[in-house]
């Protein structure tokens, strides 16, 4: 009996916030009601039953719902009283009728409830669509305002226009015809025409000779125009020549490939390419007609890109392919050849093992023949004479090693007094060339002379260096760096032993200096501005600069800025 | 860089001859003309009264001087300084004046545009064309000076005329499809006239030179439409600024749109380089306490220079007031560098910034943020230089590789409201209220400023 109290408490709590909050969706209140008819009987129940009725208040909480049911018009829960003395007695039929009639009306209630809230969504999507109507209606509206008023401006700006004519007219009228004495001209002699033409009269052939003219001008700029146009539908077509070209020489390669497959029908595209390339060492048919070659170009390129566009997507199928695969197919066929060779292997060793077996058995027999202590140590022998033999074999080849090495020496040591004869011969010669020079030399001084020479070609070789070294210095400092200058003064010295000259010294320092003038060039330094001679000298002329970072002359200034800082020490040095 | 003296100037009145050989300035009622070199006055005229506007003839042998406040047009000759003409337009007034490209005819807009009298120094002749349409830019030559495009209003209908200028024939007219015509200009080569309706209306119609409408574009409607418009100068490109912040460009082939530069608040692009102009403090080092009184140096104003922003920079923006007519909003002012690879651009809600754009990439290359409103900006004619200037004692220049800024020497603040180069790209003429001097950056100096000056190589 509690129990349906418990449903229908939540019910009328949450209808009235349903009717209040229409903004809340509709749908997730009534499945929140369901929840609340129908799990809270299984599982709330006990809760909320004790929370109204317990053990202890059956009674007052019966009575109570007896005085709520009999105030909303529901027969009483109790039988009829026959004394006031006696107690009453609860009627079941009553309460089964009255939680009967409950169901029903809330059932009603449910239904209504729906109802209600799809004619409210009904309501809400017409009202919006009220809403966007009337919103054109007024831009409509105003647009229609904004129309009428314009043409009324228009009509009204006419009619003054109107009225200002005739006044203008009147106007006209009241200066020009005058004769108004002060218009006038004073010139003190008429000039020549600027062409040194004589002005002509104004006659019907002027006039057509204007038409002429114009249209020779409008003629002009036509052509000209079209000749742009020209110009560039050459170039444009040039580039689709080459490409295309480009692309025949990509697809050939693949003319046979794509043959192969069955699947595909690039091979009858292929021979239409191999056609067009054949047109095209007839390259002047492309400057005669526009429209057929044209066709035919266009015709061509599409149908290469076409084949270049499947080509380029199949090989980014085979990619794909190859990179989920790849792996996999190596695997497969190495483990194949793997197992094979196992299987091989396997079958080897068996049959070794089969081999060794026999042989044991062999063995057996012979020791089971011969079983004394005599053939034991024959045995034995036997095995001693075997490793004697092995033993022996591998000293022959020792040996044989051995006498190998020893003929290679020999071939050495010859061929290096074979070089050792030569190199005699050789400065035999060089001594013969000599003293052949020698006596060709006519007097003793100048063959003096070309010996002292002669071998400052060669010892001179080592202070030859020290200036290349300078100049390598030189060049090898960097451009930015002042720091660099020192570093290669210190270099300098260690590469000499002796003590640097000044004037190696000077050297570096002057290369330092003129480093520091070179940036000074960049350097911005506004007092260095020359008054120009006409005009007057600027005193205080201020300005700045700011440079954009990506263009080329802008990094100068950039640098400069850069550099004045860096250098600004430099220039102090003597 | 170097400055000359300041010389005396009234009304921002100064230009280099055509040929770069002279400069013609105006005090007053005074014309000089200087050598452009030397700088030496050359000649001397007097007119009858305060010079409102000056302008070389495409030779370079006339000045022409209109007094408008008189009605007076007065022309000089700089071979024949004797020589005087005096044009008079007597009661009918004159609002504008300018030279024919021969040189020899000037062409007088009578005030209400009633009429424009074309008065010839050759003979006695005497031109009038009616119905002249009082707009923004309402007459353009093409580059040759061959032909004359004229915009017309009859009732109440936009006309254009195309003269030959050889002889003041008529030689195309027709009606353009816009509401209220702002403005024509030629294409350079001289074979297409964009036409452009008011603000009202975003509409741009090329015509070809015989009167064929070739196409229209129409970017968006309702809100204000065209500002400003710029032929690049191969005839290649038609650039359009807009009210909505944009400049779409146009190419020449299908006259259709290529692209659409927005100008937004926010750069957010490591590959534009964004210049913001910083302020120097002055060393405090200086400071005295308390401050002289008589301050013995020049007045020297605060020092700045060109600072990299580092990404994302926002811009400063003005909030534009919608409900006061020409709102300082949209794309104001454009222009091609000459040799077709740049085009800067100054978004009117950001005062202070000058956007440059590369046309062979078609992007934004380079943003350069003031500390005050730009002024005015123009193109080298020699290099793809840009000078700008914000009405501050500094000139600013952008090249491709960097940018400087530049105070001009003096005593006081020179307030630079203007500038032109000379035609060489050599100099530069900096126009102040009251003065003008000229700013020299020839070649070799020019790129010793951008890479550094030489320094003493003892």
């Amino acid at each position: 009996m509690g129990d349906w109290m418990t449903v229908t408490d939540p019910e009328s709590k949450t209808l009235p916030q349903y009717t209040s909050e229409t903004k809340m969706s509709p749908s997730s209140l009534y499945s929140q009601q369901v929840l609340c008819s129908s799990i809270p009987l299984s599982k709330n129940v006990h809760s909320y039953f004790s929370a109204f009725c317990t053990e202890e208040n059956i009674e007052q909480s019966i009575s109570y719902l007896d005085q709520e049911l009999t105030t909303f018009g529901f027969p009483s829960l109790y039988e009829e009283s026959k004394g006031k003395e006696t107690k009453r007695e609860l009627n079941i039929v009553a309460v089964l009728n009255c939680m009967n009639e409950l169901l029903v009306l809330q059932r009603k209630n449910l239904l209504a409830q729906e109802n209600v809230e799809t004619q409210n969504l009904k309501l809400g999507s017409d009202m919006d669509h009220l809403q966007n109507c009337y919103a054109k209606l007024k831009v409509q509206k105003l647009q229609n305002i904004i129309a009428s008023r314009a043409t009324q401006y228009n009509h009204d700006m006419k009619r003054k226009e109107r009225e200002y004519n005739k006044l203008k007219e009147r106007l006209h009228q009241l200066v020009m015809n005058k004769k108004d004495k002060k218009i006038a001209m004073e010139v003190l002699n008429y000039v020549g025409r600027a062409d040194g033409k004589r002005g002509s009269w104004r006659t019907g052939k002027t006039e057509a000779r204007n038409e002429d003219e114009m249209y020779k001008i409008l003629l002009n700029d036509y052509e000209y125009r079209q000749k742009q146009i020209l110009m560039e539908n050459a170039e444009l077509k040039k580039v689709l020549q080459q490409m295309k070209k480009e692309m025949i020489s990509l697809l050939s390669p693949q003319k046979q490939k794509p043959r192969e497959r069955a699947d595909d029908s690039t091979g009858t595209v292929i021979s239409d390419v191999e056609e067009d390339a054949g047109e095209l060492s007839r390259e002047s048919i492309w400057d005669l007609s526009c429209e057929t070659v044209r066709e035919q170009l266009t015709n061509s390129i599409r149908k290469q890109w076409r084949i270049l566009k499947s080509h380029v997507e199949k090989l980014d199928n085979q990619v794909s392919k190859v990179h989920l695969e790849g792996f996999n197919d190596e695997d497969v066929i190495s483990r194949q050849d793997h197992e094979q060779e196992t299987e091989k292997l396997e079958l080897e060793i068996q049959q070794c093992k089969e081999m060794i077996k026999t042989q044991q058995q062999l063995l057996q027999q012979q020791l089971a023949t011969a079983c004394d202590d005599d053939t034991t140590s024959l045995l034995r022998d036997c095995y001693l004479l075997e490793e004697k033999e092995r033993l022996k074999e591998e000293w022959s080849l020792f040996k044989e090693q051995k006498k190998n090495f020893e003929k290679e020496r020999r071939s050495f040591t010859e061929a290096a007094i074979r070089l050792g004869l030569e190199r005699k011969a050789f400065e035999e010669e060089r001594a013969s060339w000599l003293k052949q020079q020698f006596l060709n030399m006519t007097t003793f001084d100048h063959q003096n002379s070309e010996n002292v020479k002669l071998f400052s070609a060669f010892s001179g070789s080592s202070d030859r260096d020290t200036p290349t070294l300078h100049s390598r210095s030189r060049q090898k400092k960097p451009h930015g760096v002042p720091s660099g200058s020192p570093v290669c003064t210190s270099k300098l010295t260690k590469s000499l032993p002796a003590s640097p000259s000044t004037s190696d010294f000077c050297q570096t320092r002057s290369c330092a200096s003129e480093h520091s003038s070179s940036i000074n060039v960049l350097n911005i330094t506004p007092e260095e501005t020359k008054p120009n001679q006409v005009g007057r000298e600027c005193t205080n002329q201020k300005w700045s600069m700011s440079s954009r970072p990506g263009s080329q002359e802008g990094c100068y200034s950039g640098c400069s800025l850069a550099y004045t800082s860096s250098h600004v020490e430099k220039d102090d040095l003597p | 860089m170097n400055f000359s003296e300041v010389f005396k100037l009234s009304s921002l009145l100064c230009k280099f001859s055509p040929d770069g050989k002279y400069l013609a300035s105006c005090v007053q009622y005074r014309l000089v003309v200087r050598d452009a070199n030397t700088l030496q006055i050359l000649q001397l005229y007097t007119c009858l009264d305060q010079i409102q506007h000056l302008e070389w003839s495409a030779d370079s042998l006339f000045i022409l001087c209109a007094l408008y406040k008189r009605g007076l047009v007065q022309v000089w000759s700089l071979e024949q300084p004797e020589w005087h003409c005096k044009i008079d337009e007597g009661s009918a007034g004159l609002v504008a004046s300018s030279w024919s490209p021969d040189g020899r005819h000037i062409l007088n807009t009578t005030e209400f545009h009633l009429r424009i009298t074309v008065w010839s120094l050759c003979t006695k002749s005497v031109s009038y064309i009616k119905y002249p349409k009082a707009c923004q830019q309402g007459i353009t030559f093409t580059r040759d000076g061959r032909y004359l495009a004229l915009a017309e209003r009859r009732d109440c209908r936009d006309y254009v005329s195309i003269f030959v200028c050889s002889d003041w024939q008529l030689l195309r007219h027709f009606d353009t499809d816009t509401q209220d015509l702002a403005g024509i200009e030629w294409a350079p080569n001289g074979c297409v006239l964009a036409v452009w309706d008011s603000c009202l209306e975003y509409k741009v119609l090329l015509y070809s030179l015989d009167g064929r409408l070739l196409s229209a574009f129409c970017a968006y409607e309702w809100s204000l439409g065209i500002k400003s418009v710029a032929w690049s100068p191969s005839s290649q490109f038609l650039a359009i600024g807009s009210y909505d912040g944009k400049v779409r460009i146009l190419n020449h082939v299908t006259w259709k749109m290529i692209t659409e530069f927005e100008h937004p608040a926010t750069v957010n692009n490591p590959k534009i380089v964004v210049y913001k102009e910083a302020e120097k403090s002055p060393p405090l080092g200086h400071l005295a306490f308390p401050p002289p009184r008589a301050a013995t140096g020049p007045l020297t104003s605060s020092e700045s220079k060109y600072e990299i922003a580092s990404m994302p920079v926002s811009l400063q923006t003005l909030k534009p007031a919608t409900d006061r007519a020409n709102p300082r909003i949209g794309v104001g002012a454009l222009a091609f560098s000459p040799d077709n690879y740049f085009l800067a651009t100054r978004n009117d809600s950001v005062p202070n910034a000058v956007w440059i754009w590369d046309i062979r990439k078609l992007r934004l290359l380079a943003v350069l943020e003031q500390l005050c409103t730009v002024r005015a900006f123009q193109w080298g004619p020699q290099q793809p230089r840009l000078a700008i200037c914000t009405g501050g004692s500094k000139v600013y220049l952008w090249s491709p590789a960097g940018c400087v800024s530049v105070q001009v020497p003096g005593e006081g603040d020179f307030q630079v409201l203007s500038l032109c180069w000379h035609p060489s790209g050599d100099s530069l003429a900096l126009l102040s209220k009251d003065h003008f001097c000229l700013c020299f950056l020839e070649m070799e100096k020019g790129v010793r400023m951008a890479f550094g000056q030489r320094g003493d190589c003892t």
